[in-house]
């Protein structure tokens, strides 16, 4: 372990990005338990968060922040379970009440009070659709939560890479329209000082990028073009540095068009938790 | 004393026309399920002013707004000279509140500049619907019929407000003859234009105009009255309850299915304790219109087919099959055809809403992004209706296409929708 942490170490200092896990154990709640504690904040990793490895960084950069400004947190690891968002969207609601009784016994038995969560989709079930079975929580998207550090002074955030660069925020649909959040990505990225931009559709007239509803787990319908396609478009009409998302799966659906628009190298796709860890060097 | 009886006999068809229709419109509505209402009534008054009297979605899109507002306006207060044409109309008077004074000249006034912006605000939209072709305006899902009702509504609109201008400049030229009856109205603001185009006609002439004029005009508001029913107009009338019972939790929030509630609590504990809805349905989702709540079907009655959801929609912006504002069409069309067939007493469970007029295809073109529920003026809610049938499809035919049955396998299974192991959840922790 020890060996293979100083590996990455040196890694880091070459490319000053996506360091690893080892300068600080993540721990889980089952681990808190038996030390006696109980953390303060639930983080909920989510499916896309702990598999999907261009996401696993988001969550990295999410638990960096976290650590950083001293929350106390945990996760649950191999207790977490997919909240049943697809499912229910699929029309599937016994595979999601399942899903979602299963993980409130879970929740409950840590007496979770707060969570934060990195995926839309999570965030917008654990927050509205689990009071209904029990689960009453206060859920919290990472935005709104660093947003609330910040408020705080537990965490400050200064431009570094990003002074100054032109930043688009493509809003995803769970935190936006269904659930009004549109300010809190927004304030984090004019922390960055850099130039926040909008593209023509935003906000409440914000498009989609085609991946939810259970979207992201099957081929699209017969059309002429496909939704992220269409989005991507409205991005590289402002053409910005970065097109920063609070979703993992925005962040596919995105990173996906820009590189079928052939731009990779000069737009990036990435997540506010990312920015505000790059720029913070952590 | 004969044109009283006429237009009390006249008034009563329309009345009676208009009133079967609505009771109809009521009982369709009402086939739907009934459905708990949450939250307090305060919010939901607030709701309905904000977004039907206020207009308050209308905006976002200004152009339309400002010439729909001069209809609105229009309709509203106009409607108060009404309320003077059938007491005259009734009690064989002329210009019954005449002798309030100034302030009747000031109020006709009022209406007749009303009047022009009606009729501006009509033409602006003839204009966009036939000859700027507007995109939204011509959907698939905008056949003849739905064409034709928006124009018909237009024209008459323009010839209402054009017989109510006629029939004071008439006025105006008789009084001024000092015609028995026919009463000063001052410098109307806007009849006094169409005074020059009248002043070569005899005074006979002129009272058959002004007769002719004031004759039509209530005829058309009584025959606009039956005529809405069974038009997309409705949304005049029903875009005020329609808002008033939308929903208001977020829009990302889903509604929570107490029948599944009670067998997944009972599947996981056979001793749990349960208790029933008694609004929960025997069916899981929706096939038909019966199996959707009375406020969903309110919805599709409230709908105006303006397109709005569908020109926001990312499945239909990019080619897809779905249209939002089809789902409201097919529902309302739906709901009168099983509407007319009870009437009836025919069969009608040979067809149903789903599939014969909503398309597996369509539905598994949403991404639930909540774009047609934002855009609809009178908060309507597509999304709920496409979730609905969506779940009958899952849960009553085990019906979805393949990757979203592999999907949901894999949630059961491993707890994530793809074929990753639950116990690696944590991997990223040490990576």
């Amino acid at each position: 372990m020890v060996r293979r942490g100083r590996l990455r170490k040196q890694i880091v200092v070459i490319g000053q990005k996506n360091k690893g896990m080892a300068e600080f154990q993540v721990r889980t709640m089952a681990d808190c338990m038996a030390a006696g504690e109980t953390p303060e904040v639930l983080f909920w990793v989510g499916c896309a968060g702990s598999f999907d490895d261009r996401a696993k960084k988001i969550t990295k950069a999410i638990a960096k922040i976290l650590h950083k400004a001293n929350v106390s947190f945990a996760i649950l690891g191999s207790e977490e379970s997919c909240t049943g968002d697809p499912a229910k969207r699929a029309g599937n609601e016994f595979l999601f009440q399942m899903m979602a009784m299963q993980n409130i016994e879970v929740m409950n038995a840590y007496e979770v009070k707060k969570i934060v969560t990195g995926c839309p989709h999570c965030f917008n079930t654990l927050k509205n659709e689990y009071p209904a079975l029990g689960g009453n929580y206060e859920v919290l998207h990472h935005t709104q939560l660093i947003q609330d550090l910040i408020a705080q002074g537990k965490l400050s955030v200064e431009g570094g890479e990003f002074k100054g660069k032109k930043i688009t925020f493509h809003d995803p649909c769970y935190l936006g329209r269904g659930n009004g959040e549109y300010e809190a990505p927004r304030v984090l990225i004019q922390k960055l000082d850099a130039e926040l931009v909008e593209m023509k559709r935003c906000k409440t007239n914000g498009l989609c990028c085609g991946a939810g509803g259970a979207q992201m787990f099957k081929e699209a319908e017969k059309g002429n073009k496909e939704v992220n396609v269409e989005r991507t478009e409205d991005a590289l009409a402002i053409q910005p540095a970065v097109i920063a998302t609070g979703c993992p799966f925005c962040n596919t659906m995105m990173t996906d068009g820009i590189k079928l628009a052939d731009q990779s190298h000069v737009i990036a796709v990435k997540d506010i938790a990312e920015l505000i860890a790059e720029a913070a060097e952590l | 004393m004969i044109a009283q009886l006429i237009f009390i006999a006249l008034l009563g068809v329309g009345g009676f026309l208009a009133y079967k229709r609505f009771l109809f419109v009521k009982r369709n509505i009402l086939m739907g399920r009934d459905v708990a209402m949450e939250g307090n009534a305060a919010d939901r008054w607030n709701t309905m002013f904000r977004v039907a009297l206020g207009q308050g979605k209308m905006f976002t899109r200004p152009i339309a707004a400002i010439f729909h507002l001069f209809l609105y306006l229009g309709f509203v207060i106009i409607n108060i000279e009404v309320v003077e044409i059938i007491l005259d109309g009734i009690l064989g008077q002329h210009r019954l509140f005449h002798g309030i004074g100034g302030v009747y000249n000031l109020l006709i006034g009022a209406f007749e500049i009303l009047a022009f912006l009606v009729i501006v605000g009509c033409v602006v939209f003839l204009i966009r619907r036939n000859v700027m072709k507007i995109a939204r305006f011509h959907w698939r899902e905008m056949t003849k019929w739905p064409k034709s009702d928006a124009n018909i509504i237009l024209i008459t609109e323009i010839a209402l407000m054009s017989a109510f201008l006629k029939m004071n400049a008439a006025e105006s030229i008789l009084a001024a003859h000092g015609v028995e009856h026919y009463v000063n109205m001052g410098n109307l603001p806007i009849s006094q234009w169409i005074v020059p185009f009248l002043q070569g006609f005899s005074d006979g002439a002129l009272v058959a105009i002004e007769r002719f004029c004031w004759w039509f005009h209530i005829i058309g508001i009584l025959a606009f009255i039956v005529y809405l029913s069974y038009s997309k107009h409705l949304h005049i009338l029903l875009a005020f309850p329609n808002t008033y019972y939308s929903k208001l939790h977020p829009a990302g929030q889903l509604s929570n299915m107490s029948n599944v509630t009670n067998e997944v609590k009972l599947m996981m504990d056979p001793s749990a304790q349960v208790v029933e809805d008694p609004l929960a349905p025997k069916k899981f989702g929706a096939k038909d219109v019966e199996d959707l709540t009375w406020v969903q079907l309110l919805n599709a009655y409230s709908c105006t087919e303006c397109g709005r959801c569908t020109s926001v929609c990312p499945a239909n912006q990019t080619g897809k099959l779905l249209s939002p504002r089809k789902i409201m069409m097919d529902t309302r069309d739906r709901m009168e055809e099983v509407g007319k067939c009870k009437d009836a007493g025919l069969e009608y469970s040979d067809k149903s809403l789903l599939g014969d007029y909503i398309t597996f295809e369509e539905l598994w073109a949403c991404t639930s992004c909540n774009a047609c529920t934002e855009a609809c003026p009178v908060n309507i809610n597509p999304l709920d209706i496409i979730i609905d049938l969506r779940r009958y499809l899952m849960m009553e035919e085990s019906q979805s296409p393949e990757s979203i049955t592999t999907m949901l396998t894999n949630i059961e299974n491993n707890g994530a929708p793809w074929a990753f192991a639950q116990a690696d959840r944590g991997n990223w922790t040490k990576e």
